[in-house]
């Protein structure tokens, strides 16, 4: 029995070990070299790239990284509450409203950020269609800013925001939202005093699925951001690239996982909370 | 006490032809209610006769398709759950898992924005004998507990009328007889006038001042527990509230039926029969026997009746005055 469990663990076992901590290990060992002429390492040992980190120009990158990722995760959960609540209690094409939620993951996530860029841009289709109409004369920056990283990102992650919470509406007894209100409770004291308390643990999950992946977000900043709104992902892809700073650009990845780690704990203590 | 009684005394809750369809079927059909203030009133019916949906008519989570609800002389069609002086023991309990016993009985006072809550909350858990679980998660509790913190949470707003959607329906058979026993008390304690929904006649019997029994989205009979049981006005009525023997389109109950080897005396009603059957329930003894019309009867006898075997000939006995007859 031991002989065969320890067989079926090796390929796991594997993976890890290839996969995750032999990379893992890679990359905190360039973090703490020093950085080659034309990109790559040498030696001697050194702590510098950790120095630079709290330097203001990549601080400001780190703060901007947390608050757009912060501002999405609550975008997206002011905009999926309604949603879910509307699908969980939809008592007719439940499963039809959910496949159209998932719908998009169907086509390239690239894809679809291109056709953000395609509306959003100066000679996009609603700076077009506002001037057609008379309404501007000149178009609106709608594309390479803060608020185009912040739309492409509730865009991409709304769908993980909105399954957590209907899984744990869904399982909300109606009775209780009829006790509720039965004792005297208008329907926002119902919503605010019961439904929210009681989707806590699918709050806390979609918030943690939404917020970590936010944080290491690459193709978002690059292509709507342009440059302009660089997040944490930007700047290690441009120490390994242009930079030709493997070693920054390593503790800058571990500065980012850190960072993830730290905001998976705390989700998961608040959730775990939740679930008594 | 006569129904006649009870009526006399002014209705808290009133309905009017109330009918709920639903698309291809009717719930509830046409029915009319007068509930008198401070009784307990039983809703008594089959799964499906539509006792649940009036209650919720009357609660407000469904509003009727015709007809009027009329709550302390006010007509309520319309309002809201919340507007109505109504609270409802649901049959699940519908506690708030995510709050503490005290704060599930809270909840309804500090919607209603009532000052000085922590007196009435104390006396209400003092009412229904939780002191000491004040701090406990509904998840903490055994059925019967929940149960009392279901009706605290309803009494401590002292509704008009509280609704009780089959309370004891979820509880061991043991339990659920113990608490016939002290809802009545409850009641009687805090003088609200308790509508209570039940399908167990005997629930319905031990506890009402008065029963409507429903079938079909109809009341086939309002009355106290005597007259529905002893002067049901349908055959489904005799036929709910406890067995009976039909002869001859007469009805009988069992406990009056008697069985007798010699042909009794004049002023009783007498058939030949022969035993079928003979079952032992411990506190007395069910004797089936065929009639010569093929009809069959059981006598309910206390064990000094003596033994009667399977083929033995017997004489179906009873008195014409305990007869039940339909009107």
């Amino acid at each position: 029995m031991s002989r065969l469990r320890f067989w079926f663990l090796v390929p796991a076992r594997l993976w890890l070990l290839f996969l995750f901590l032999a990379p893992l290990a890679i990359v905190c060992a360039y973090s703490l070299l020093t950085r080659g002429t034309y990109g790559g390492v040498e030696r001697p040992w050194t702590v510098e790239s950790y120095q630079r980190l709290p330097d203001p120009l990549y601080a400001a990158i780190l703060v901007r990284s947390v608050a757009l990722s912060a501002a999405a995760t609550a975008i997206c959960l002011v905009l999926a509450f309604p949603l879910a609540l509307f699908i969980s209690r939809a008592t007719r094409r439940k499963n039809l409203y959910l496949h159209l939620v998932i719908l998009p993951f169907w086509t390239s996530f690239l894809v679809r950020t291109y056709a953000w860029m395609f509306l959003l841009r100066d000679t996009g289709l609603v700076n077009t269609a506002l001037i057609g109409l008379g309404f501007l004369r000149h178009p609106l920056p709608l594309l390479y800013n803060d608020g185009a990283v912040l739309l492409g990102l509730v865009y991409g992650f709304l769908p993980f925001m909105v399954l957590p919470l209907y899984a744990t509406l869904e399982r909300l007894d109606p009775a209780l939202l009829e006790a509720a209100a039965d004792l005297g409770a208008k329907p926002w004291s119902v919503f605010f005093r019961v439904v929210v308390p009681l989707a806590k643990p699918g709050i806390w999950a979609g918030a943690a699925l939404v917020f970590i992946p936010c944080l290491g977000a690459y193709l978002t900043p690059d292509l709507l951001g342009g440059g302009k709104s660089v997040m944490i992902g930007n700047l290690v892809q441009n120490q390994f690239t242009t930079a030709r700073d493997w070693p920054f650009g390593s503790a800058v990845s571990i500065a980012l996982m850190l960072l993830t780690l730290a905001a998976l704990g705390l989700f998961y203590r608040r959730a775990s909370k939740e679930l008594l | 006490m006569l129904l006649a009684n009870i009526l006399s005394v002014d209705p808290i809750l009133e309905l009017r032809d109330v009918a709920k369809h639903y698309p291809g079927h009717a719930a509830v059909q046409g029915i009319s209610l007068r509930i008198p203030k401070g009784g307990f009133f039983s809703l008594l019916g089959p799964s499906g006769c539509g006792k649940t949906t009036t209650l919720r008519l009357i609660a407000g989570f469904e509003e009727p398709t015709a007809g009027q609800i009329w709550l302390n002389r006010e007509l309520v069609n319309g309002r809201r759950p919340y507007q109505r002086d109504v609270s409802t023991v649901f049959q699940s309990y519908a506690l708030f898992p995510h709050l503490t016993v005290r704060e599930n009985i809270e909840f309804g006072l500090k919607e209603h924005k009532i000052p000085n809550r922590a007196g009435r909350v104390d006396a209400a858990i003092a009412l229904v004998q939780l002191a000491g679980k004040e701090g406990r998660y509904p998840a903490q509790l055994s059925g019967g507990e929940r149960q009392r913190v279901a009706l605290a949470r309803s009494l401590v707003l002292e509704p008009e009328v509280l609704l009780l959607d089959e309370p004891l329906a979820a509880l061991d058979p043991q339990l659920r007889k113990q608490m016939r026993g002290e809802l009545k008390e409850l009641q009687q304690r805090v003088g609200i006038t308790f509508l209570f929904v039940t399908h167990d006649q005997e629930e319905a019997m031990s506890m009402s001042d008065a029963i409507a029994v429903m079938h079909q989205g109809k009341i086939e009979q309002v009355g106290t527990p005597e007259e529905v049981y002893l002067r049901p006005a349908s055959r489904f009525v005799a036929n709910f509230l406890g067995a009976v023997n039909w002869i001859d389109g007469v009805g009988l109950r069992p406990e009056i039926t008697r069985m007798a080897r010699e042909a009794p005396a004049d002023g009783l009603v007498t058939r030949p029969a022969t035993v079928t059957r003979t079952v032992f329930l411990g506190n007395c003894i069910h004797v089936t026997a065929r009639l010569e019309s093929g009809e069959e009867a059981v006598a309910q006898l206390g064990r000094d009746h003596g033994t009667f075997q399977a083929g033995e000939p017997v004489h179906v006995v009873w008195n014409r005055a305990d007869e039940m007859r339909l009107s």
